[in-house]
């Protein structure tokens, strides 16, 4: 059995002696007897050595396909080493929040850095030190858009990913919040009806570019029309596609939101992952959770610390901009060794090289009978009509060792024949053409 | 510690100035030495009817968040806008420059109910 | 030292992802195309792992600092806790695997399966949720199940009762989940005020929200009176669990009269803070809110099978795309299958054994508001020191200088000048005493040269930065 306490029996004796108690026992003597729990039904230890083969054999009994075309908002982008070596350092990962700015300079100027590059990437103004993923992020920005506006309806475009929509309905069912729900026309969002329902009481409008089906749009319209009414807009990225997609900034998004998975983290089955927030100037003071700030120290050197606590739960209590403490910090310091590793040239080529991609795989499919490309823009991921439903073929390429993308129907009851493909950079010539032979083979 | 006479004084260390139908509203030296630096004062709700009690606005200081509670019922009708940009006249001149905002008065009988200076001035000695 | 942006020279090439083709961007509109250059830095990757070098050096850590940091349970992270994380059989499943292919994700189901198992037998739940993303996330998830079962039952409730010395958290997600908060003092031996409690506990409370032992570190004796209170108003009774680490196998939430618990599985369980998170806030539930649980729940089939139900009838919905943390509940799993029963039970007293035995040596030295045993960790007071002049900011500040993290100072609020001290099971006698020598030379300083404490710390990265300006004049990018 590993153990992780150093006390030597002589070392207690001595600590029992100075605290004045004759055993461990007595130190718990003010948990009144009827509270003690009756049994502890536990396995016993392991050692070091069986618990990690435990955790072999469990991870063996997932299955590793040949090859995989499913993202649906969580993708399978390469991890350069540095990443991992550099959040393996102790001095990152056994820290925590950096509440005394001089014993965490290294933490503090990493997330200073990071807000630099998530801003710049989404072309807005300030951002925070992370949130837990991109469905609290949304549901973060939304509670922020109905704090300042005063407002309680809001407008979402169900291009949104379907999880995140899930998400922001849980998060917002016990306030005050009135949700409208603007259904995609095919593929691409129904900006005229999007529109229609922006008016003097709506408090945000959300969209997501690309949206769940991969379809890339501009939404300066919507948002301009929310800006005349009021209401805050709010715009759900892919990061990597914003190396060459027009930003959140530029289309008039006054919030940005986004799954910072694709930035160095990998997929792990759901987390950790990490909720970037991003927004122009004036919703600084409105931001939830941690931001790190640069001023000058005693004498007049930079420094930096976490600022605008007053918001926070630690200090604001039931008045705080949100309940969140922990976030996801280690996940933001490997975005932003990604980012600055990948830095101006690299993330710009990761983008065109996952649109091309895409691409080559797209031209292969227009070639498949019983498959139908959809109409759209794409970046990186692309809807196919499949002739017989996109679930059937799903299954069928598994047992070829593909996994083929993710069917729509799953999520969309409108939507059974549709099946989202993705391709990222790290998807080599000869996958390709061996999913496009094993799915002509199936469709035949 | 300064306590300016002419001024009505509430508990939560807010103080009134009346002139004529408007209620003046800023907060005490006491309380802006209790808070600190203040690095932040929230723009109330132009137009907004209030309450007596009710909290109108809030201020933020490095380390601390402190409420504004209206003492007097009315409709808020301004905001001393100079705070945005220097929210530190607060510290530097509570009493003045450093007003946060101004309330029109809709029952003039409830500055009865507020201290005066000399019963302010009681209560905080109290408190030490 | 220079930032990322400043070491970065214009045209230096860093990762080269492979050959890009500019002209595939012509496919595509002009107007769905970004303008403004990509700003990012220019560095190569030996710059870039200098830079975070550099970084991590100007960092206090656990692994290099005693980190006392109160509430926080800052232990040593077992290294094979990593290694069990980054196995590739985890760290590369698609998520989304889970609705495609349950087959191909068993390994995965089964940890989060038999990590709940064991979660419910250390807690007295009957049913757990994994997804919460972090202890507030797991607290807005408890209060979201309150009000789903009041709900059900048509009652009508406004309020959820906290203690004044609760963490920010608990108000901040009670008013997250639209409940009001009403707050309750602590009497002066720490315990919650039963009378104060009494006077505002009515058929209008949703809930009551109990950090135990409590933040001051002692051990609620009222736990039962105040459990059957709540019980009488159909109220819900909520387990903080921040300071589970003190009572493993000794006391069992759920048969105390809890009905929902968070737990901090980067606190109790071991896994790394990682300079502000990610942690997991895995949640569990009585049996009467086991139908009220987060979708999809991982479940085992008769026929051995695990698989995700989608049909909890009364669920509050997803709170995670998927399964929360997963990184974290495979620490925590390790951590536990490593330690178990022995380990765990072991771990509670040795923690509460280190924090007695800091609180009987600083006594003669710092103010002991609630004087009797404690639990994981103790609350001392600096008002003595600042009657000096010398406050417990100083008092860290002047640990810091000395290579130790400071306690968590001023909280709990009830406590003027608080230092709250938890130095963890895993620290040795020889540390811990390396640190009391610390803090009783800090006392006699603040007695006799308080000078020499208030421009504390020296020989550190940055002496005392300005937060009044970092506040006012916000500056939050490099550029």
């Amino acid at each position: 059995m590993a153990k992780f306490t150093p006390h030597t029996d002589e070392q207690i004796k001595e600590m029992l002696e100075v605290i004045g108690a004759g055993s461990v026992d007595e130190l718990f003597k003010d948990i009144p007897e009827d509270l003690k729990a009756k049994e502890f039904n536990l396995p016993a230890g392991m050692t070091e050595n069986e618990a990690l083969k435990t955790m072999k054999n469990l991870a063996g009994m997932n299955k590793k396909y040949y090859v995989s075309f499913l993202g649906g908002g969580f993708y399978d982008h390469y991890i350069p080493a540095v990443v991992d070596s550099v959040s393996s350092k102790p001095e990152f990962f056994t820290a925590y929040t950096p509440y005394q700015p001089e014993a965490s300079q290294g933490t503090l100027q990493a997330i200073f850095e990071y807000q630099t590059m998530t801003a710049k990437l989404t072309g807005l103004d300030v951002a925070n030190a992370s949130l837990y993923d991109g469905g609290t992020a949304l549901y973060e920005a939304v509670v922020m858009a109905v704090r300042s506006t005063r407002r309680t309806k809001i407008v979402v475009d169900e291009g949104v990913n379907p999880l995140f929509r899930r998400m922001l309905k849980a998060h917002i069912k016990n306030l005050d919040i009135q949700r409208v729900n603007i259904k995609t026309a095919g593929i691409k969002p129904d900006k005229e009806k999007m529109l229609d329902e922006i008016d003097e009481n709506t408090a945000a409008v959300i969209a997501a570019n690309p949206n769940f089906f991969g379809h890339i749009d501009d939404y300066s319209g919507v948002f301009e029309k929310a800006s005349e009414k009021g209401a805050v807009s709010i715009l759900n990225f892919y990061p990597i596609s914003l190396g060459v997609l027009k930003t959140p900034g530029e289309m008039g998004a006054d919030i940005a939101v986004g799954e910072g998975q694709s930035l160095g983290l990998p997929l792990s089955f759901g987390g950790p992952y990490l909720g970037i927030m991003t927004a122009s100037k004036k919703y600084a003071r409105k931001l939830p959770g941690r931001i790190a700030g640069e001023t000058t120290d005693s004498e007049g050197k930079r420094a930096y610390v976490l600022t605008l606590q007053a918001r926070e739960q630690h200090i604001k209590r039931e008045k705080a901009t949100s309940n969140i403490c922990s976030n996801q910090a280690l996940c933001a310091l490997r975005a932003a060794v990604y980012m600055s590793l990948l830095g101006r040239q690299g993330f710009r080529d990761t983008a065109i090289i996952n649109m091309e991609r895409a691409g080559k795989l797209r031209e292969g499919f227009k070639r498949i009978n019983g498959m139908k490309v959809m109409s759209g823009v794409f970046f990186n991921e692309f809807a196919v009509e499949v002739k017989g439903g996109s679930k059937a073929f799903v299954n069928k390429m598994l047992a070829k060792g593909f996994v083929a993308g993710m069917p729509a129907g799953l999520f969309y009851i409108d939507k059974e024949d549709v099946l989202v493909v993705n391709a990222t950079e790290k998807r080599t010539d000869n996958e390709i053409n061996g999913f496009l032979a094993a799915a002509r083979e199936v469709m035949r | 510690m300064e306590i300016k006479e002419g001024y009505f004084y509430t508990k939560e260390h807010e103080w009134v100035k009346i002139e004529g139908d408007t209620a003046k509203i800023g907060i005490t030296d006491y309380a802006q030495h209790k808070l600190g630096d203040i690095t932040f004062v929230e723009p109330p709700e132009n137009g907004k009817e209030i309450s007596a009690g009710s909290a109108v606005t809030g201020v933020e200081s490095v380390k601390a968040a402190s409420d504004i509670y209206s003492p007097i019922s009315g409709k808020v009708s301004g905001f001393n806008e100079a705070l945005e940009n220097e929210p530190g006249l607060i510290n530097e001149s509570p009493y003045d420059s450093g007003w946060i905002l101004e309330v029109k008065i809709k029952d003039e009988s409830e500055k009865e109910k507020l201290l005066t200076a000399e019963a302010y001035r009681e209560y905080t000695e109290g408190l030490e | 030292m220079k930032n990322i942006f400043e070491i970065s020279v214009k045209g230096r090439k860093g990762f080269d992802p492979g050959e890009a083709d500019e002209n595939i961007l012509e496919k595509i509109d002009k107007s769905l195309l970004r303008k403004g250059e990509l700003v990012l830095p220019e560095i190569s990757e030996f710059d870039a792992v200098r830079h975070y070098m550099r970084l991590g050096r100007r960092n206090f850590s656990v692994d290099e600092n005693f980190y006392p940091l109160g509430s926080c349970t800052m232990k040593y992270n077992p290294r094979v806790n990593e290694t069990a994380a980054s196995i590739s059989g985890f760290a590369s499943m698609h998520p989304l695997m889970s609705y495609i292919d349950e087959a191909s994700v068993q390994g995965a189901l089964e940890v989060i399966y038999n990590l709940s198992f064991l979660l419910c037998e250390i807690t007295g739940m009957k049913k757990i949720t994994t997804q919460p993303y972090a202890g507030a996330h797991g607290e807005l998830a408890g209060i979201m199940l309150m009000a789903a079962y009041h709900r059900k039952k048509g009652n009508n409730k406004k309020h959820i009762i906290v203690p004044e010395s609760a963490h920010g958290t608990n108000p901040a997600s009670a008013a997250a989940a639209g409940y009001d908060v009403v707050s309750v003092p602590v009497d002066e031996s720490g315990d919650m005020d039963i009378e104060a409690f009494r006077a505002v506990i009515g058929p209008e409370t949703a809930g009551v929200m109990m950090t135990v032992p409590s933040t001051l570190g002692v051990f609620e004796k009222n736990v039962s009176g105040i459990a059957e209170l709540a019980r009488e108003n159909d109220a819900l009774m909520y387990y903080d669990g921040a300071n589970l680490n003190a009572i493993m196998g000794r006391v069992k939430p759920g048969e105390i009269g809890f009905d929902i618990i968070h737990m901090n599985l980067h606190k109790t369980f071991a896994a790394p803070h990682g300079g502000g998170g990610p942690g997991s806030g895995v949640v569990g539930v009585s049996e009467k809110l086991s139908g009220f649980i987060p979708v999809p729940e991982v479940i085992k089939t008769p026929g051995g099978m695990y698989g995700l139900n989608f049909n909890v009838k009364d669920s509050i919905g997803m709170l995670a795309s998927f399964f929360g943390n997963f990184g974290v509940l495979l620490k925590a799993y390790t951590y536990i299958l490593m330690l178990g029963k022995e380990g765990l039970v072991d771990a509670t007293e040795k923690a509460v054994l280190n924090a007695n035995y800091i609180m009987k040596k600083l006594k003669p030295y710092y103010d002991l508001p609630y004087d009797r045993l404690c639990m994981h960790e103790c609350v001392f007071s600096a008002k003595k020191q600042a009657a000096k002049g010398v406050r417990a900011l100083d008092i860290a500040k002047a640990l810091i200088e000395r290579g130790i993290h400071p306690p968590t100072v001023y909280f709990p609020l009830v406590v003027e000048e608080a230092m709250m001290i938890e130095p963890t099971e895993t620290e040795s006698k020889e540390e811990i005493d390396i640190f009391i020598e610390a803090m009783e030379e800090i006392a006699r300083l603040a007695e006799n040269e308080p000078e020499r404490i208030k421009n504390a710390p020296a020989g550190m990265p940055i002496t005392r930065p300005d937060e009044t300006k970092a506040a006012r004049e916000l500056k939050l990018t490099c550029l």
